[in-house]
């Protein structure tokens, strides 16, 4: 601080308590309508304080799911999204680090093509070409798998570049020292770099775990059978069931445990979170 | 790009490329070429017979009113999400970077929405601005003012709005924070000398030297705002009441996979891919030209 100024300092804290409210706010809400029984929750004004409902909630959520909305227990719902999410998080990290490896340290032809052919991907999200690439999917025979579901996310330019970064910046002579020592390329790549790039790997499997996570769209295109349906993508169907019967309660415990992974992920492992975002730009 | 020490040729390099360049070619190359392709055709409802076209779907766009005004929507849509948000965020971090104790508490507190989906964002917001049990629809009742976003356009476009910003405050606000604590405090202790108080000092210090962040946290938010809210608008409006909210990213979707008009909905995949690359570019010319400290 600069000057000492108590009342500007009771000010921002006064402002950044009040941004934290609002911030907190819609989520407070959620947990309060997760904690109370349903006939609670049809009735004007709808509670601000918790109820006692709340694990009798969580294990009907868990393990019978919304009744009505055509969806499977959400206990079910969040294996799926675990699974996409780590494929999705695992298979990025794993091709994006041997791409960058066999970019950065070897002299071969193309090498510049391949480059230039993977920065593209950078330039074309899901959204943008959603069509035609569910028709590749389909014609795979790949709807409704794990790998329909994984697989088109996991070609990242971001990812690429990141790695190809950081193996930039480690010095030649490590590798002169493990040729002298009479390492291979392979031995090379698992000894020296991917130990070195530990904190990166963790830093972007943080941001990756999170963006595998809530996908949406995708999941949304590929999956049509109810055993294959993510979390995230379950709180719609509900949505739509909520027109003829609003159960909140549950609606809302769902919502609640769809966020609850990514938003540990992030509160827990803070600074890998943000080193993370901050090393990729997302 | 090349290390000065590196490997020579053999089968390696191109074993350790090829996961990526084969999923690149078929999930990302294919498909793109397929949209280009596809736009420039023309298909009957029963997928009987094709023609080609040239430019008709792309001119056929843009005389279409509906197109146009998903486009104004969604440039006012994005620009009102970037506002709202960066105002937000930056006041905070203002805040959160004059005050030394709990700057780290805060962020805490103030980062975690930035985990949490868009739907489900979604879902949180119209929960509470839901006409007959909101939270919100509620307390505005009692104040006298009759909220249903799912009669009244303006107040879906405001509550999608308001949605998507409440989700981008976390990541704008983490951009700006670090973008206050790098600038050295010697510069904000002079003008504090020279007599200048913190408001004088936010405005003719911090904010000209944040202001590349700025930028690139405005190219970040429309980004965001132009496809990545397709979450956001399915679960709170589905596009309605009326089109009213329907969105770019949110029409591509509604015309090839609801309304089967192949053609249509590959030119404006097109007409997406355009926006995100010269979008990518002004960002990476921007990054190398980033001004350091």
């Amino acid at each position: 601080m600069v000057e000492h100024r108590p009342i500007v300092t009771f000010v921002s804290h006064l402002v950044l308590i009040f941004g934290v409210a609002i911030i907190a706010f819609p989520i407070w809400i959620t947990f309060v309508a997760s904690t109370h029984e349903a006939a609670r929750m049809v009735q004007i004004p709808l509670p601000l304080l918790p109820g006692d409902q709340f694990f009798k909630n969580l294990e009907l959520t868990l393990f019978k799911g919304l009744e009505g909305a055509g969806a499977p227990p959400v206990g079910f719902m969040m294996v799926n999204s675990l699974v996409m999410a780590l494929m999705i998080a695992v298979g990025k990290i794993a091709i994006s680090l041997i791409s960058a490896f066999a970019i950065v340290y070897f002299k071969f032809p193309f090498r510049m093509g391949f480059f230039w052919m993977i920065f593209i991907t950078l330039m074309l999200p899901v959204e943008v070409r959603i069509l035609p690439t569910f028709e590749v999917v389909a014609n795979l025979g790949m709807l409704n798998t794990y790998w329909g579901l994984s697989i088109p996310l996991i070609a990242s330019a971001t990812a690429t570049f990141m790695f190809r970064q950081v193996f930039l910046t480690i010095p030649d002579e490590l590798l002169e020292a493990a040729r002298i020592d009479g390492a291979g390329p392979m031995r090379f790549f698992v000894d020296i770099l991917i130990p070195l790039s530990r904190t990166n790997i963790a830093a972007l499997f943080v941001i990756l775990f999170i963006y595998g996570w809530n996908q949406y769209l995708w999941p949304l295109l590929v999956t049509t059978d109810q055993s294959m349906y993510t979390v995230v993508m379950g709180i719609k169907q509900m949505l739509e069931a909520a027109e003829q019967s609003p159960d909140w309660h549950q609606i809302m415990m769902t919502s609640l445990l769809a966020m609850l992974p990514p938003v540990f992920v992030v509160v827990f492992m803070q600074r890998l979170f943000v080193r993370g975002l901050t090393e990729t730009e997302k | 790009m090349l290390k000065r020490v590196h490997f020579g040729p053999s089968w390696l390099p191109f074993a350790l490329v090829a996961p990526q360049i084969i999923i690149t070619v078929v999930f990302f190359i294919w498909p793109a070429s397929q949209a280009l392709y596809q736009s420039l055709l023309v298909e009957d409802p029963f997928g009987l017979k094709t023609e080609f076209v040239w430019f008709d779907n792309f001119i056929e766009l843009f005389g279409d009113e509906h197109y146009l005004g998903a486009f104004q929507r969604t440039i006012f849509f994005s620009f009102s999400v970037a506002f709202l948000s960066m105002t937000f965020a930056l006041t905070l971090a203002a805040m959160a970077d004059r005050v030394i104790k709990g700057a780290t508490t805060y962020r805490t507190f103030l980062i975690w929405p930035y985990a949490v989906a868009p739907v489900v964002s979604g879902a949180l917001w119209v929960f509470m601005f839901d006409p007959t049990l909101g939270i919100f629809t509620y307390t505005l009742g009692a104040l006298g003012y009759e909220w249903n976003h799912k009669l009244n356009g303006g107040e879906a476009m405001f509550l999608v709005i308001i949605a998507s910003a409440w989700k981008q405050v976390a990541y704008n606000f983490l951009f700006f924070l670090a973008a206050m604590q790098s600038i050295p405090k010697s510069l904000i202790e002079a003008a504090a000398i020279d007599g200048a108080g913190p408001t004088r000092r936010f405005f003719s210090i911090i904010l000209p030297l944040i202001s590349p962040t700025t930028f690139f946290l405005m190219v970040i938010n429309v980004v965001f705002a132009f496809f990545e809210t397709f979450g956001i608008v399915h679960a709170v409006t589905a596009g309605g009441p009326a089109k009213a909210t329907e969105i770019l990213v949110y029409k591509v979707f509604n015309d090839g996979f609801i309304g089967l008009d192949l053609g249509g909905s590959a030119a404006q995949s097109v007409i997406l891919m355009l926006i995100v690359i010269s979008l990518t570019v002004i960002q990476f010319r921007y990054v190398e030209k980033r001004v350091e400290y």
